[in-house]
């Protein structure tokens, strides 16, 4: 018999209008990697959400180690050894990496001896491959040193059962490449790991089975090596998926954006920007490659207006934008989908149709003076809902409940809506499943055939190389070169992103 | 063994009417308890207390007299909670509104004329505005923390109000009492149907209509729902917070301010020392209770107009008045506390 570390058993969720989890079974065995596979809304954090105590199952049983466990609450998850590694982090900036791990711990504190404390911190660090210095503050640490302290403060609580959700979205290709070794020292040592992604490419690198949820019911498990990405993307989809893109060949016209020599500072008020210029035509993506943190968040706040430039100038349609409001950039049918979608790109607590009219709502016909047309507002908001395929149970539907893809959609049809002149997209498709990210590629491209300028900010090489026109490698705030992806090899990108400037041999092939 | 608190998914509307209905009988329980070891009957003060707050068309108008100035003050301080402004202020507002609305009425002691009630409530209203725009321009522009400038602000409002009926202004046949002279009755809001129930009370419904439309379906109430859910959102929508900010301010200290000008004009009919018995104090709670839904501010506050009349007609049987504090103070405390209920769930956490 197999040693199931867990099995769940006819899992019913319901929320108000959905039924997220539809008798659901799952089961993880001790030593594997498991991996969660199902498009946006299909039901994996929720099915995970259950197994780490934060929603209670409507129907259904839960066993770990083949014992029936009833989990209430996080603390009743870790006491069974569930850990649960959430996207957003839920770590206190200012503390050091040792406090956070032992915040809210149940050991008492005072017996810690604070020496012998960072000496296990390290002592599983090193077992696992997570190195981070126990001292150190979060605030000082990378976004994918974070989530070894996230992975870290689990172990040390003595999680055997691994839940990680999404964790690949927000890291380097390098910084995948050691969480899958880590990953798989975990399973070698008993522990049992599940993981969630969206890239088909990833599951079937790292995880030993497969599970494939579609709209709340499980469809499938399969051996890894049994299967294949089409097969799996059919499982989650219900049809054939097609992975590549027709693209027109690309007109540009006349310079929508132009950067001359742009200067701004980070949040920790060091140098991001050190003279960037960049032209982006009428009909065109232009891609930015790079590792996350060179400054392509302070590209697009510098050009959205919410981040002052310390000097250089942005020129949108000639007019000089330089560090103007971010209304002044919006009236300019600037579209800007952010990076942070909840917190920036949407308010959760307010409802998808007051989502919706986020950027409009000050221009007629939404408005006249100081009313709102609430009329015509609901009107739009609901046929954006049903041209962009938002899946909501009512308009009046908090933000927050959206699934994570459903939310990206919500941003995107907002932003589309305003038929931009120029779109500025910071990891559009971060977090999204197939089709969605197929679905807002075909957007982004149907944007260009419209005429629109759209600089596209992302990590993902296939999705830069694959949907921009130009690419730009970015490497600490500087331009090393700008080609065309069909002219280069990923190695020569990879280069230029770790810092090795492209001479301009690139100008005898571009034409101007 | 620990009690711990865990936060509900999502609280039923069952849950939201029954908490407080039972925190309100727990209340009431525990508050009669206290009156029996005083020596009291309960089901005897309790009856005195309902039919002194509801028991009679007296009773109820009298009531309501109390919830005027309650609904204008935490209509107003509801509407800073929702743009996350904590503005602790509208008992000072309330005094500024007030002492302005008594400055043009002593200064028209023989006005009778149309205009001088019109004038009284744009006093009223601009000096409480005036008393929140202090916080609220600190607030926005240097960003110092509003609680602490609004709170302080009540002092120097309140005795501000003390030196005018101490001394300049006090009535000079009035034995010396803190108090100015009456107003001329032309300072005098209007009442209805022979009892004290003023022209205020059309103010606050009034008030309680606009700001329910104005957050449904303004862009300034959209606005505000936006700033106070997400700022960064409301920055990446191109909106001007520090503009809000001022406005919010102005609006919820001018309610207050109104409240003190309906609270002199319409019930005292003078300027004195102690106008207000804590009403910008008690609507934070109103506010609070509510959820910041006007349309239901208007109906807390007449609980608790009830609570303050009821309160005081116990005294009649004997009842000290501390006693009847106590007894305020536990519903109050229970309300709260079966509030947070409402958003948690209590449960134990063995340790094994
Ligand atoms: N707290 C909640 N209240 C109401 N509905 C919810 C809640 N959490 C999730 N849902 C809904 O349940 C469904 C499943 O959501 P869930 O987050 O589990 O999907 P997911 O598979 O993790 O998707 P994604 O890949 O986008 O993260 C969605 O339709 C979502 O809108
Ligand atoms: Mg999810």
């Amino acid at each position: 018999m197999e040693n199931n570390a867990v099995k769940m058993e006819g899992i019913v969720k319901r929320f108000p209008g959905v039924l997220a989890n539809d008798h659901v079974d799952f089961e993880v065995r001790t030593g594997e990697v498991h991996a969660l596979l199902g498009e946006n809304g299909a039901g994996k954090t929720t099915l995970m959400s259950i197994l780490a105590g934060i929603y209670r199952a409507d129907a259904g049983n839960i066993y770990i180690n083949n014992r029936r466990v009833h989990i209430k609450s996080p603390r009743d998850a870790i006491k069974e050894g569930v850990g649960m590694i959430h996207q957003n982090f839920l770590l206190i900036n200012s503390h050091s990496v040792a406090e956070n791990i032992t915040l809210g711990y149940d050991r008492p504190r005072f017996l810690l001896k604070r020496k012998k404390l960072e000496q296990e911190i390290q002592e599983i660090g090193q077992k696992f491959g997570l190195e981070v210095d126990p001292q150190a503050k979060i605030w000082q640490l990378s976004v994918g040193e974070q989530q070894r302290v996230e992975i870290l403060k689990m172990l040390y609580r003595g999680a055997k059962i691994l839940i990680l959700d999404e964790p690949t979205a927000v890291l380097t290709p390098q910084e995948v490449q050691e969480l899958f070794s880590t990953l798989r020292r975990m399973a070698q040592a008993g522990h049992a790991v599940v993981f969630i992604s969206h890239k088909l490419e990833e599951v079937m690198r790292i995880s030993d089975r497969i599970t494939v949820l579609r709209k709340g019911r499980k469809v499938a498990t399969l051996a890894t090596r049994d299967t294949n990405p089409g097969e799996l993307a059919r499982l989650m989809v219900g049809r054939e998926v097609f992975f590549d893109i027709k693209k027109s060949p690309p007109k540009p016209g006349e310079e929508v954006l132009a950067i001359r020599d742009l200067h701004a500072l980070s949040d920790k008020g060091l140098p991001a920007l050190k003279g960037v210029s960049l032209s982006v035509y009428s009909g065109e993506i232009l891609g930015i490659a790079g590792v996350a943190g060179n400054g392509q968040k302070e590209l697009a706040e510098v050009i959205s207006g919410l981040r002052p430039a310390k000097g250089g100038k942005v020129l949108i349609c000639g007019k000089d934008l330089t560090s103007v409001s971010p209304r002044r950039v919006i009236e300019e049918k600037v579209a800007y989908i952010p990076e942070d979608r909840k917190g920036v790109g949407t308010v959760g607590n307010l409802s998808v149709l007051d989502n919706l009219i986020l950027k409009d709502y000050r221009r007629a016909p939404f408005s006249s003076g100081t009313f709102l047309n609430l009329r015509y507002i609901r009107d739009h908001a609901s046929s954006l809902v049903e041209k962009f395929q938002i899946i909501t149970p009512t308009l009046e539907t908090s933000a927050k409940l959206l699934s994570g893809g459903n939310l990206q959609r919500l941003i995107l049809a907002r932003e589309i809506s305003c038929s931009p002149k120029l779109m500025i997209a910071v990891h559009p498709t971060r977090g999204l499943d197939v089709s969605a990210t197929e679905s807002v590629h075909r957007m982004l491209l149907e944007q260009r055939e419209n005429g629109a300028a759209i600089l596209l900010i992302s990590e993902d090489l296939d999705e830069l190389t694959a949907i921009s026109d130009r690419l730009a490698v970015i490497y600490e705030g500087e331009i090393m070169g700008i080609v065309e992806p069909k002219e280069v090899t990923l190695e020569e990108i990879g280069l230029m992103m770790a810092g090795k400037k492209r001479k301009m041999l690139e100008s005898s092939e571009v034409t101007s | 063994m620990s009690l711990v608190l865990e936060k509900r998914e999502s609280s039923s509307p069952l849950v939201n009417f029954l908490v407080p209905v039972l925190s309100v009988l727990f209340a009431l329980l525990l508050g009669a308890l206290i009156i029996y070891l005083s020596g009291f009957d309960p089901g005897v003060a309790y009856m005195e207390m309902l039919s002194g707050a509801f028991g009679s068309g007296y009773a109820i108008s009298e009531t309501i007299v109390k919830a005027i100035p309650l609904m204008l003050c935490a209509l107003g301080v509801g509407l800073a909670f929702k743009t996350v402004l904590w503005n602790i202020g509208a008992e000072g507002q309330l005094y500024m509104g007030a002492w302005a609305a008594g400055w043009v009425a002593l200064s028209f002691p023989q006005g009778q004329s149309w205009w001088l009630i019109p004038l009284m409530m744009i006093a009223g209203f601009l000096a409480g505005a005036l008393w929140g725009l202090v916080p609220g321009i600190l607030k926005a522009s240097l960003n110092v923390n509003e609680i602490i400038t609004s709170l302080l602000l009540n002092y120097v409002a309140i005795l501000w109000v003390d030196y005018f009926v101490y001394g300049p202004w006090k009535d000079p046949k009035g034995y010396g009492f803190p108090f100015t002279p009456f107003f001329g009755e032309g300072a005098w809001l209007p009442t209805f149907f022979g009892t004290r129930v003023h022209l205020g009370i059309v103010f606050a419904l009034f008030a309680a209509i606009i700001i329910y439309f104005l957050l449904k379906s303004t862009r300034l109430g959209y606005e505000i729902r936006v700033i106070g859910e997400n700022p960064r959102a409301a920055k990446y929508a191109g909106m001007n917070i520090f503009r809000n900010i001022i406005i919010v301010f102005i609006i919820s200290g001018g309610l207050a301010g109104l409240a003190g000008m309906a609270e002199v004009s319409g019930v005292i009919h003078r300027l004195q020392h102690a106008i207000s018995p804590g009403y910008g104090y008690t609507a934070i709670i109103i506010a609070w209770l509510s959820r910041l839904n006007p349309i239901t501010t208007v109906l807390v506050a007449i609980l608790f107009g009830g609570l303050l009349v009821g309160g005081f007609s116990v005294r009649s049987i004997g009842l000290s008045e501390s006693l009847v504090y106590v007894i305020q103070g536990i519903i109050l405390f229970l309300l709260l506390a079966g509030d947070i209920l409402t958003r948690y769930r209590l449960s134990w956490r063995g340790r094994s």
